[in-house]
């Protein structure tokens, strides 16, 4: 980027492991602060460790990759005195902390809010835990499908007959990992104002009831209704036909809310010409059936064809392969190589957000364990 | 059930983002939420609604279940704002909008590319009036290629950022996410990017343009399995044959059916769980490469095995071995549980006729205390005279309520 980047001159230690809290880190570090991972020697976080598919790069798995670019590591044992302290100098100088230790893990380690706040006043301390610090699931694991399975969440994917069908990827993990950065944000915006600091805590599961907010506002005004998902090829529980997914000739057509009247006409059906506007609710399954046997009859481009220039929100299903091939995926310059010690690159996605119609991209990729350590024990004087 | 009362934010005047005035043109979902997440975090949001119909999502029935007139989705979105009735297509109303625009920290729009510059609202116009302003937009694909005049809608954001193949069994077709994820993560995008911004105004004065496209936020949250598909030669998604939870990860990983529900199973070394759970043929996989290679017949065996005993049987061993595993709630059970009534989740909102209703709250907690809000959502132009007001008597001092920074 030409103009600088907004978190430029932020401090980040970031003693947080797996999904949820480096995701915070990562897009802080996108943003232009500077985060270290502080890791323990040697092992380092133990997200060095999950791969997904078997795959690792570097000696740490790919998905470590992934979340940690744009950091520094610097190595410590916090149960060891010296090390500790030489943690804490380096608290005294960050604008942010972040763990995501089980409740009561930090207090026996000595990094504890109050005894971080007596250190550094100004600092935001945050921390992400699975179901927050009270209450009888506060030391159950905080784990993403756990957290989706408890929150109700996996009763919203999937078809009537399914079981419960959970998001096929860490959904909790980075729905909470972003209201982790926003609640930093939100309270380094009041510390550089005020200058004083905050706690700001968020966990997996209330994140993930956040996220159902719509869904669930309903259910606690409808007389607590449970979600019914549609028979074949649901889109959203709570949607009227025509939404979600049907096969055609040769593939796949979603077709999102409204247009009714419009997809009676094209299709030219009586079968359809039979239900009003306020039946695509409680009629749901009758219609799709209807539809998922006309929608079979073309492919998806002629479906297409005639759908949309009639205003109807509908499009093709691709997978990554069909996606990465057109156009409108290689106009994003979505990626980015990111360049290792070791002659290889970490192939992977750029930030999302765009600043003054700039891309944001990454300086370098993930550290290795304690990569960092003696650059930053010499420029901080440790 | 039992519901705790509302809570709120002890001292207002330390909300992290006090004083912060946004306008809000934006409509649905994707943004909305953005705004929604600024208003509780001490903004004052102020919608901006065209006459008679306002935001679209009023009339965007879930279920068929209306709240007071409108749609229980825009009442959950739209909580904690003002609205500001104007027509941007009259001159007169869009002169008032101006006026506002140019006392705002913020302003946020969902228009599809090239609608904002037809109304002048663009962020070359408002910059020359406000040039502090931090300016946020989202769109579907972006402003360029060919899917940028494309609805941004979140079903079709799915299904063709390749998000459909995650979820689901392998002999399904697409499944999508069935919450609309897109909406949500772009509002969070976009909400990140413009408090980073306001740091960034407050120690250089600059303004800036945050821009946020639903199709990059879908990739971004794709991140780890796009990556994956970069590094291993471009090959197709594969869900498990049953039980999937993620097309990537190796068996256990899992909603499996017991005897009486289902039990959630994320980790665990599969010999373990075999001596565990007494099943001696999963000891048959000491390899831990295994676990993923031969996931789907793993998973078979995990998944006849479970269904000879209870949810509650299963837990009982599972949870003093430290495995990761859950019984699977819906919101009924849910909400009856010690550990959901723990966490004060709901709170009761009244909107400007009395109408009370109930909702989430923030799910980010500052100093130990939540952040709750007791205004509902508005009707269309509820603030419009009130605001209307303190622009006429504050014209002088170039500054409104909640707005001098």
């Amino acid at each position: 980027m030409t103009s600088s980047k907004p978190l430029e001159g932020l401090l980040v230690l970031e003693f947080c492991q797996f999904l949820a809290g480096p995701s915070a880190g990562l897009r802080l570090a996108d943003l232009g602060a500077r985060v270290i991972k502080i890791e323990r020697p040697n092992h380092g976080e133990a997200g060095r460790q999950i791969a997904i598919k078997n795959l690792r790069v570097d000696g740490s798995s790919l998905v470590f990759h992934t979340l940690n670019r744009n950091k520094e590591s610097y190595a410590a044992n916090l149960k060891d005195a010296e090390d500790l302290q030489k943690v804490k100098e380096l608290i005294a100088k960050a604008d942010v902390m972040t763990h995501n230790f089980r409740p009561g893990v930090m207090e026996k380690i000595g990094l504890d809010y109050p005894t971080v706040k007596a250190i550094n006043p100004q600092i935001v301390y945050a921390t992400v835990t699975g179901y927050g610090a009270e209450g009888p699931w506060s030391a159950k694991p905080g784990q993403d499908l756990l957290v989706q399975c408890m929150s109700g969440l996996a009763h919203l994917t999937g078809d009537k007959n399914d079981g419960p069908t959970p998001f096929g990827l860490a959904v909790a993990d980075i729905i909470t990992g972003s209201h982790m950065t926003q609640g930093i944000l939100a309270a380094l915006l009041r510390s550089a104002k005020t200058q004083k600091g905050a706690l700001v805590e968020v966990s997996l599961l209330e994140s993930m009831l956040d996220f159902q907010f719509e869904v669930i506002t309903t259910y606690l005004n409808d007389g607590n209704k449970l979600p019914q998902r549609a028979e074949k090829g649901s889109g959203h529980a709570y949607l009227s036909a025509p939404y979600g997914v049907y096969a055609t000739k040769d593939g796949h057509i979603s077709l999102a809310m409204g247009g009714f009247t419009k997809l009676i006409e094209v299709l030219n059906s009586d079968r359809l010409r039979g239900y009003s506007e306020e039946e695509t609710f409680t009629k749901r399954d009758e219609i799709m059936k209807v539809l998922h046997e006309l929608l079979a009859q073309k492919t998806t481009q002629e479906w297409l064809a005639l759908f949309e220039p009639q205003g109807i929100w509908c499009s093709a299903v691709f997978d990554y392969e069909q996606l990465m091939q057109h156009e409108a995926y290689k106009v994003l310059k979505m990626d980015q190589k990111l360049p290792l010690d070791t002659g290889e690159f970490i192939h992977t996605t750029r930030c999302p957000i765009r600043l003054n119609d700039e891309r944001i991209f990454a300086s370098k990729p993930a550290p290795r364990v304690g990569q960092d350590t003696d650059a930053i024990t010499q420029e901080f004087n440790l | 059930m039992q519901l705790h009362k509302s809570l709120t934010y002890k001292d207002k005047n330390m909300l992290p983002l006090k004083d912060i005035l946004v306008v809000d043109l934006s409509q649905f979902l994707s943004a909305p939420s953005a705004t929604l997440r600024l208003a509780d975090l001490g903004a004052r949001v102020i919608k901006v609604e065209r006459p008679e119909t306002g935001d679209i999502c009023r009339q965007l029935y879930v279920s068929n279940v209306m709240l007071n007139g409108e749609s229980s989705v825009f009442r959950a979105i739209n909580r904690n704002k003002e609205s500001f009735q104007a027509d941007l297509k009259s001159l007169d109303d869009k002169e008032k909008v101006l006026k506002l625009i140019a006392k705002a920290d913020v302003l946020v729009h969902n228009f599809r590319p090239g609608v904002i510059e037809r109304l002048g609202l663009d962020y070359e116009t408002i910059k020359r009036t406000n040039p502090s302003i931090i300016y946020g937009d989202i769109s579907g694909y972006g402003s360029e290629g060919p899917w940028s005049a494309k609805p941004g809608q979140d079903l079709l954001l799915q299904s063709l950022s390749g998000a459909t193949w995650l979820s689901g069994n392998a002999d399904k077709g697409p499944v999508p996410m069935g919450i609309a994820i897109v909406d949500i993560l772009a509002g969070a995008h976009l909400a990140q990017g413009i408090i980073a911004s306001l740091i960034k105004r407050f120690k250089t004065k600059q303004g800036s343009k945050v821009s946020v496209s639903m199709l990059e936020s879908i990739l971004d949250f794709q991140f780890e399995t796009i990556t994956t598909f970069y590094h291993d030669g471009g090959e197709p998604t594969v869900r498990t044959a049953s039980n999937n939870a993620h097309a990537y990860l190796g068996a256990p990983y899992g909603v499996y059916e017991t005897k009486n529900g289902h039990l959630a199973l994320a980790m665990g070394a599969i010999p373990v769980l075999g001596e565990l759970l007494s099943c001696s043929s999963l000891k048959n996989y000491p390899e831990s490469d295994t676990w993923f290679t031969q996931r789907d017949e793993i998973k078979n065996i995990l998944a006849n095995h479970l269904l000879t005993a209870t949810t509650e049987h299963w837990l009982s061993i599972l949870e003093p071995a430290d495995i990761w595993c859950a019984d699977v709630l819906n919101w009924d059970t849910l909400f009856n549980h010690e550990g959901f009534k723990a966490l004060n989740m709901i709170q009761n909102v009244t909107m400007g006729d009395g109408f009370e209703y109930k909702t989430t709250r923030c799910p980010i907690k500052i100093d130990g205390e939540y952040l709750t809000s007791p205004l509902g959502s508005p009707a269309i132009g509820e603030h419009t005279q009130k605001i209307l007001n303190e622009l006429n008597t504050l014209d002088h001092e170039g500054k409104i309520e909640n707005c001098c920074s």
